[in-house]
């Protein structure tokens, strides 16, 4: 039997939601079961507080369940120094609950910069000052070692965060990221907000991915609720997803092209990128699709001509995305940036539990539309493409493949549209306390919701994880050995979200 | 290669006709710069954009003026990496009280004159983050702004409007 099941079986079962199942454990229990994830037998999906406990999500394929750990003293034995990836998590949860891992490795605190006049605004919510709170960069020693620090305002028009970097002459010896700089507050907005209310907060999370968040929260408090989305917006949302899938593919690939001073292709990229959001336009009435998934279905049915304009975008890309490909493969140049450049070691990607083009180019295969799974897209038939050698130029090529699978995916979907509504009546009221849990494959990896809520229809609790918290932990080990000026193209190649990760 | 550029040579070009300049931000705008004395930019403006707590959102917008369609550079707009080769601060998100001294700091490195473009809703009242303990709220709470963009995010249409109406300005206080 599976160790997952085992140990729910052995805790205190609370809600088994439509899914999944989340169990109470004790202190053993909770360590035996990151020793589990350090030895490589399933993959944690998630950690994050309620105030009250700390929640674990775990998947042992194909089971995915939730352990919780009660804080009733605030505190929960630390797994970060069995388990590396649970680091950063432990952190991020002392600064906004003020529940204390104990025996952490790590206590220096993460999103929270002594900015925000608060302590642990989710938890004692405590006045504090507000002047900025120093911050312990892990020490570079030795005569040729010399420190580059960089941001949080950077160069190019992206998200801010500090990176710093030691170097020995050109070669990076280590780099080490600071992030929350975006921190919004994002969970204790969406405490108490009405469903619609934080419908919009969740969209935007992480903006690129405005769909994928949409979605997650959506079919988390649906799983919640008890409900299934009527069909036709089962499919919508599955067009939607893949149109932002290729929208944000092209723009990465043109921009790891243009990272690599090779801005033909950026030139393109953008060209037919800016199609995508067009057709998005004529389609839903919006470029980035905002506040179209909505829980419950989608807002509104697709506009008049949109299944014209999809068709006339998949033919316009499917005639010139290869030119680009082959341009892609056949530039020398570009090939020397890209290829054996930021190597990310498969076993690290296991370890991490990396998702998305960084997963998959280290050989890990996870695809949340795959397993766990979610309509329609078992009705659809896709690949997920793997690959091994870890480098730039291996998650160039994921990206190239699955916008080629996407591009199918928009012709199936088109093909079998079902008729009908899409959106259910007005949502039943839930019932206090009831929780559910989504995993959704946004175009940058898994992202989990987990939402719990009130008898009057508001949220309770929320969590959203990005899938950026297993992936910038990675880019600083892929990092490692390359030259400075190799940074920007491994960054872009990672395209990590900051706002996503920083809540 | 050698076809694309050719296919690329022959092709018409994709790039759209100028939004007119936004009129009412016009008429706000020149009020502000005659009170600002004579400003000499010709018809060029260098623009550095901070993410002062953006959910990335008005980020990929921002990035679609430099698209064909668009093409910010026929106008003069610039886009530059350092805030001290700046006329213009471009701006998005709700100030994060994480991100209030990096703001505050940039703007102190921009040379004088200088203009302030708060893009997208968050950066104009700080959208659905409004009232959070981690933010501070709109740009104009932490630096003075002379243009703000209206939109979650804005269209590129929308922020080549703003971003003309400022260059319009900048022409008729010249003359
Ligand atoms: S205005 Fe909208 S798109 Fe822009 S940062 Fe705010 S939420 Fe994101």
């Amino acid at each position: 039997m599976a160790w997952l099941q085992q140990t729910m079986e052995h805790g205190r079962p609370v809600c088994a939601a439509a899914g999944y199942g989340r169990a109470i454990v004790d202190d053993a229990a909770w360590i035996a079961v990151a020793q589990q994830l350090a030895s490589g037998q399933g993959s944690m999906l998630g950690l994050w507080g309620d105030g009250e406990c700390v929640h674990l999500c775990v998947l042992q394929e194909p089971l995915i369940g939730i352990l919780t750990h009660a804080c009733p003293s605030r505190r929960f034995p630390a797994i970060g120094g069995l388990y590396p990836p649970a680091l950063r998590l432990e952190r991020a949860i002392h600064d906004l609950y003020g529940l204390e891992p104990v025996a952490s490795p790590d206590r220096r605190a993460w999103l929270d910069h002594g900015r925000w006049g608060v302590h642990q605004p989710l938890g004692r919510n405590q006045a504090a000052a507000a002047d900025g709170a120093p911050y312990a960069f892990h020490a570079a020693e030795g005569p040729p070692m010399h420190l580059i620090p960089v941001g949080p305002v950077h160069a190019g028009i992206i998200e801010p965060g500090h990176f710093r970097f030691t170097a020995n002459g050109e070669t990076i010896v280590r780099l080490e990221q600071r992030l929350g700089y975006v921190h919004k507050g994002i969970e204790r907005i969406m405490r108490g907000a009405t469903l619609e209310a934080a419908a919009r907060v969740a969209g935007r999370v992480s903006g690129d991915s405005t769909v994928a968040y949409a979605l997650a929260f959506a079919r988390a408090v649906e799983a919640a609720l008890g409900v299934m989305a009527p069909p036709r917006a089962d499919w919508l949302r599955a067009v939607m997803a893949e149109l932002e899938r290729i929208a944000n593919h092209l723009g990465d690939i043109g921009a790891i092209c243009n990272d690599a001073a090779f801005a033909l292709i950026h030139a393109h990229c953008g060209v037919l990128r800016e199609e995508v959001l067009r057709a998005a336009e004529t389609c839903f009435g919006h470029r980035l699709m905002m506040d179209r998934i909505v829980p419950g279905g989608i807002s509104a049915d697709l506009q008049p001509h949109a299944a014209d304009a999809l068709h006339t975008l998949i033919d316009s890309i499917g005639q010139r995305f290869p030119e680009l490909v082959e341009l892609y493969d056949r530039t020398a140049s570009l090939q020397d940036r890209t290829v054996a450049t930021g190597i990310l070691k498969p076993a690290l990607v296991r370890h991490y539990g990396a998702g998305g083009f960084v997963g998959r180019a280290s050989g890990r295969a996870f695809d949340a539309r795959k397993a766990p799974g979610y309509p329609p897209y078992a009705d659809l038939t896709f690949d997920v493409p793997v690959r091994e050698q870890g480098d730039v130029d291996a998650r160039v090529w994921i990206r190239i493949e699955e916008l080629r699978q996407s591009l199918s995916l928009l012709a199936q979907l088109l093909a079998q549209l079902p008729r009908g509504v899409v959106r259910l009546p007005p949502l039943p009221l839930a019932r206090h306390g009831a929780e559910g849990l989504a995993v959704v494959e946004g175009f940058r990896g898994d992202i989990l919701a987990w939402v719990r809520l009130n008898g009057d229809g508001t949220v309770a609790h929320s969590h959203l994880r990005d899938p950026s918290w297993f992936q910038w932990p990675l880019l600083e080990a892929a990092i490692e050995g390359n030259i400075v000026a190799d940074f920007p193209l491994c960054n872009k190649s990672f395209n990590c979200s900051y706002s996503g990760h920083d809540l | 290669m050698r076809t694309l550029l050719l296919k690329s040579l022959l092709q018409a070009p994709l790039t759209e006709p100028a939004p007119t300049a936004d009129d009412a931000e016009l008429d706000r705008l020149a009020q502000s710069l005659r009170s600002a004395g004579h400003r000499r930019l010709g018809r060029s403006l260098a623009i550095r954009e901070v993410d002062a707590g953006s959910c990335n959102g008005c980020e990929l917008e921002i990035h679609a003026l430099n698209n064909a369609f668009y093409d910010l550079e026929r106008f003069g707009l610039r886009f530059v990496a350092s805030p001290r080769h700046a006329d213009v601060l471009l701006v998005t998100g709700p100030v994060t009280k994480n991100m209030r001294e990096a703001l505050e700091r940039t703007w102190a490195a921009t040379p004088d004159p200088k203009w302030v473009v708060a893009a997208g809703d968050c950066a104009r009242g700080c959208g659905v983050f409004a009232g959070s303990y981690a933010c501070v709220g709109s740009v104009a709470a932490v630096i003075p702004v002379d243009v703000a963009i209206a939109g979650c995010p804005p269209t590129p249409t929308a922020l080549l409007k703003g971003l003309l109406a400022l260059l319009e300005c900048s022409d008729r206080s010249r003359a």
